[in-house]
């Protein structure tokens, strides 16, 4: 299990491996922890000609209290995330998240830049930023842009990112205090990833976004969940709403989850997650 | 000074836990290539062309060979012959190094590629070109064995291999169940599993051209087997000009015990090249060449009287060989599964009847337990399910019908209706033990107050015993094998008094180094780090049958422990002489032979010294403290036990959550209980792996769904409760250490515990069976499809 011939690059700034980026255009892939990358390319399924490791850029990494948001940078590792306090004390599902991702190595290793790169649909991260409504700031050479999470996962393993850009932020408001927020995880049990998470959050006014991972081809935020809730976060409402999980929305089917099964998980899913914030 | 009975720390941890072990893929010889295989994607295609030759071009490449350049050797042999019911010999198509013609499972090797680096090997391969003509493919037994049906051999009518029965008249049998008050059915799927030992397969062949001499080093449980049928039977080598050498080896359930093409192939090809070659199975080679386990469609049927009491058992299965003969495959379905269909019970009437197929899926051998694990799933689901019809407590339906207590001493062994005849057991103590640590009675209140708050507990039981110290070589020849199954032992004391001990048994996981080293440094009296254990290498040990069946301890121990008392007799005469008094008022205790009655002694050290340095030395003695021993088995030895699992299930999800696991074993005295705990863990965990979590999914086409560890589910360490482990001690009493074998008893009872305790948490939806692996979907979807209002 070794992959193709891969020559490997490790820039010191964003600058540079904006530079090495646009030099190698598609030859090259931007490696960030590897967790997914690196298997792919061990399979050959993946064969770049370059690697740009970006996961040890001192100005990628890290974690800032804006005020009023609060920046991840793309190079901070899952587990860096699951202890920050400050994430903890605004963002509770955003720790749990980090906390339930692959085991202690991975945490250690893989970055949320990566994994949100990535896209894959059974990851924990693009759900819990689209109800978190982050956004992304994605550089090039030719300068810096910014996108709502909600626009960033465009399908299966596909996102907004061109040729030639880096994610490099995710920049998350910090919601009213008293907000609470959990997400709760139906695991897929060799791979550890989500059949079904569900990141849920609800302000004092009870405003709720819910969003879903491992249901869909992208990751979706549910708004039938958060219009049949309308504000009331009794038991019976929260029943009622979760049962509208995913309505609409084509479901994937697997050897560990049919769809009908998958769906069924949703709702139980979005009913715990739910029942954690009254 | 005593080891034998103590938790000694394992001697051999400190090189595996610093990470020095010395696996096969750890060695590197001057001038070594490295192999790369190329294997088909498709189960069921022929071949039209292999175009190697831009792959040649490849600087570093050193040589390709494709199934062609193969086809005149022969293939690797089946070690066990079953023939069928009508006397016809037992279907055993070539398994041929590398295939020439047509692929038969995904995975079928194709061709070698030989480079100067792994790496290039690996590009090499990407080069390669093979076409194939896909073809429709066997996969489902049921489907397989119907006429018309594509063959994975073309002269083996309806892919079947042998057809087989054993047991009772089949008449009288019929006559018992038509007879009986209550019978209850099953029809199950025992799945398929794959092994994943967590260090890949790898071979490095060597011919050395100056002594014309072969070495193969394999990642092997048994290193002397694989020489014999690499010699006599593959390539037609000189034996004493061959050596295969097994180091250290990371787990094997099985697995490793086959002789695989790719042994032959990296020795056979060195010979080519006249260059050493290492082949080392990626994962994804690992789950698709590995001997799958398992993988049975039973119908099994078990009459009662009124009272209860069994009448009959009778038994139709179907056993997938895979694609081809793995070296032990048809004896695991047949000898190792039929006869254990007794269980611990008096049914009077049993027959069993199997049938061997073929499918284009990879071939399918001993995994932990082999056929017993089977047999035990059949039985113990088979009692619970009837409890439950019958409205009856498992615990009491199984002490109506267990066999009285024997200890094979006062008490004849019991002879069962399927070819056995059990040594000693005593098993109603071993489901007594296990219920009161369980606390039975407080569970079935529990549980009642549990349905009543709609939350869904469940317990299950299996009481099992199993065959293993495998096995005495006249009884296994008798029923097909086509080898012995005896052990060697040599006992080497050095003239300081030190000692070497080589054993034919193989150690991949065991302990042996720690265990037979207590049992040699009891024997003598002397300090354990005075003892060293060598395996696995057939230049140091004579001859060897391997590690498997629970075998090493019941059989290589006893091998050591007739070495320990040769030396001990020798070391008389010469003590006697030393102390000049008679040989029979010697006496040897704790490192020293005294004159009865008297404090005149001399120590194990001087008489070792004297043994290589005799020149006070009694006349016509030879030299030297030094002996080898083979031990024959007098029978099987028959360990049992009773397991208990505890489960609750999630409603919303059909989650199953392991709460507890109670096992209670007996494998007849114990050397060092730590290790045996070890050995009960593992194997619980392996067999709870099947019940909740693993099985390896096939598509039509014969593709492996799940081939990787994306999509495979091993159980871990947080789907498993503290394991509440205890044994009861009934020993063996055919072998000179009263031992029966601990390696493979977890995993056969477990497995139907968890089973039968997820039935019967779901009991009140009326559901009584469910294919296993018992996944949350499968859990859910029955409960959805349930009229029962719970």
């Amino acid at each position: 299990m070794i992959p193709t011939q891969v020559e490997y690059h490790r820039p010191k700034t964003i600058a540079e491996a904006l530079e090495l980026l646009q030099k190698f255009g598609e030859d090259a892939k931007i490696l960030a922890g590897g967790h997914s990358l690196i298997p792919a390319m061990k399979l050959r399924l993946s064969t770049p000609a370059q690697l740009i490791d970006i996961a040890n850029i001192p100005d990628l990494t890290g974690i800032d209290d804006e005020g009023d948001h609060i920046v991840i940078w793309a190079g901070a590792k899952h587990g860096e995330i699951a202890s920050s306090y400050t994430i903890k004390e605004h963002l509770n599902m955003v720790a749990e998240a980090a906390g339930m991702i692959g085991d202690v190595q991975v945490r250690n290793f893989g970055t949320i830049g990566g994994s949100l790169a990535h896209a894959d649909p059974a990851a924990d991260w693009p759900a819990v930023m689209i109800a978190a409504d982050a956004t992304f700031v994605i550089a090039s050479t030719s300068g810096e842009r910014k996108v709502a999470a909600a626009d960033f996962f465009q399908g299966l393993f596909m996102t907004d990112l061109n040729e030639g850009e880096i994610l490099t932020q995710i920049h998350i408001p910090k919601p009213p205090a008293g907000t609470k927020s959990t997400y709760e995880k139906f695991v897929q049990p060799a791979s550890r990833f989500a059949i079904v998470g569900c990141a849920a959050m609800s302000d004092p006014d009870c405003n709720v976004r819910v969003a879903f991972a491992g249901v869909s081809s992208k990751p979706f935020r549910d708004t039938g969940i958060e219009e049949a809730l309308a504000g009331d976060m009794t038991a019976s409402s929260i029943e009622a709403a979760a049962n509208k999980a995913a309505e609409g929305v084509s479901v994937m089917s697997d050897h560990f989850a049919s769809e009908k099964y998958r769906r069924h998980i949703a709702k139980v899913y979005a009913k715990r997650a739910l029942m954690k914030l009254v | 000074m005593t080891f034998i009975g103590k938790s000694v720390k394992r001697v051999e941890d400190k090189r595996f836990l610093t990470g020095k072990g010395r696996y096969t893929d750890d060695i590197k010889l001057p001038g070594m290539t490295h192999a790369v295989i190329i294997r088909s994607p498709h189960a069921h295609a022929r071949i039209l062309n292999v175009n190697t030759s831009k792959a040649e071009a490849l600087p570093g490449v050193v040589k390709i060979f494709t199934g062609k350049d193969v086809a005149e050797l022969n293939g690797v042999p089946c070690g066990w012959q079953v023939d069928f019911k009508n006397g016809d010999t037992m279907k055993e198509p070539p398994h041929k190094l590398m295939v020439a013609d047509k692929t038969r499972h995904v995975g079928d090797a194709v061709a070698m590629i030989i480079a100067e680096t792994y790496a290039i090997a690996k590009d090499a391969a990407d080069m390669v070109v093979v076409d194939y003509d896909e073809m429709k493919a066997a996969i489902n037994m049921r489907e397989a064995i119907k006429p018309g049906a594509p063959l994975v051999h073309d002269d083996v009518p309806n892919n079947i291999c042998f057809d087989w029965e054993l047991g009772s008249d089949k008449a009288e049998v019929d006559a018992a169940m038509a007879a009986s008050h209550h019978v209850t059915t099953l029809e199950f799927i025992n799945q398929r599993v794959i092994p994943n030992a967590i260090e890949p397969r790898s071979a490095i062949g060597h011919y050395d051209t100056a002594n014309d001499r072969y070495t193969l080093y394999t990642s092997s449980q048994n290193p002397h087997l694989i020489r014999l049928l690499l010699c006599a039977f593959v390539l037609g080598l000189p034996e004493h000009r061959v050596r295969v050498v097994s180091p250290d080896v990371g787990g094997g359930f099985g697995s490793k015990i086959f002789h695989y093409t790719e042994e032959a192939l990296v020795v056979w090809a060195s010979n080519q090249i006249k260059r050493p070659i290492k082949w080392t199975a990626e994962r994804r080679e690992s789950f698709m060449t590995d001997a799958h386990g398992r993988d049975h469609v039973t119908k099994a049927e078990m009459g009662f009287d009124a009272d209860g009491k069994m009448t009959a058992l009778r038994v139709k299965t179907l056993a997938n060989m895979g694609a081809y003969l793995s070296t032990f495959a048809p004896c695991v379905p047949t000898w190792l599964h039929g006869t254990l269909l007794q269980g611990l019970y008096t049914t009077p009437k049993v027959h069993v009847d199997v049938t061997a197929v073929f499918t284009h899926t990879t071939a399918v051998d001993a995994y932990r337990g082999a056929g017993r694990p089977e047999a035990t799933y059949l039985l113990e689901r088979l009692i619970d399910t009837a409890a439950l019809e019958m409205k009856m407590d498992p615990a009491e339906l199984r002490y109506k019908n267990f066999i009285p207590a024997f200890d094979g001493v006062k008490q004849e062994g019991y002879t069962t209706q399927v070819a056995l005849q059990y040594d000693s057991g005593n098993y109603e103590p071993v489901l007594k033990r296990a219920l009161e640590m369980v606390g039975y009675a407080d569970f079935r209140k529990e549980q009642e107050q549990a349905r009543k708050d709609g939350r869904l507990l469940g317990i299950g039981f299996s009481t099992y015993v199993e065959a293993c110290g495998i096995a005495p070589s006249a009884v296994v020849g008798a029923l097909g094998a086509r080898a012995g199954l005896f052990e060697s032992a040599h006992v080497r004391v050095q003239p300081t008094g030190k000692v070497s001990v080589y054993t034919g048994a193989h150690s991949h996981g065991q302990g042996h180094e720690t265990t037979f080293a207590q049992i040699v440094a009891d024997k003598f009296g002397i300090p354990l780090e005075d003892v060293i254990l060598e395996h696995g290498d057939s230049d140091s040990v004579a001859f060897g049958m391997g590690t498997y069946g629970s075998r090493s301890l019941a059989v290589g121990g006893s091998a050591i422990v007739k070495s320990i008392e040769k030396v001990i007799e020798k070391g008389t005469k010469i003590a006697a002489h030393l102390l000049e008094a008679a040989e029979t008022d010697i006496e040897f205790a704790e490192g020293k032979w005294t004159v009865k009655g008297s404090d005149k002694s001399v120590g194990f050290g001087d008489v070792s010294l004297t043994a290589y340095v005799p020149h006070n030395y009694p006349e016509g003695l030879e030299p030297g403290l030094d002996f080898s021993s083979f031990y024959d088995p007098a029978n099987f030895t028959y360990p049992f036990g009773a397991h208990i699992a505890v489960v609750e299930i999630d409603k919303e999800t059909g989650k199953v959550d392991l709460k507890r696991f109670v096992a209670v074993d007996d494998v007849g005295n114990v050397i060092n209980p730590m290790i045996v705990d070890g050995q009960i863990h593992g194997g619980v965990a392996q067999g709870i792996g099947q019940a909740l979590f693993e099985g390896a999914i096939y598509d039509e086409d014969g593709q492996l769904v799940n081939g990787t560890y994306m999509d495979y589910t091993m159980p871990r360490a947080d789907d498993l409760p503290m394991f509440e482990v205890d044994r009861t001690v009934t020993p063996c009493p055919h072998n000179p250490l009263g031992v029966k074998g601990a390696g493979e008893a977890g995993c056969i009872g477990s497995t139907p515990a968890v089973a039968n305790a997820v039935m019967d948490a779901l009991s009140p939806y009326g559901i009584f069976d469910l294919e296993m692996p018992l996944t949350p979907e499968r859990v859910w979807t029955a409960m959805q499809n349930s009229d029962a209002v719970v």
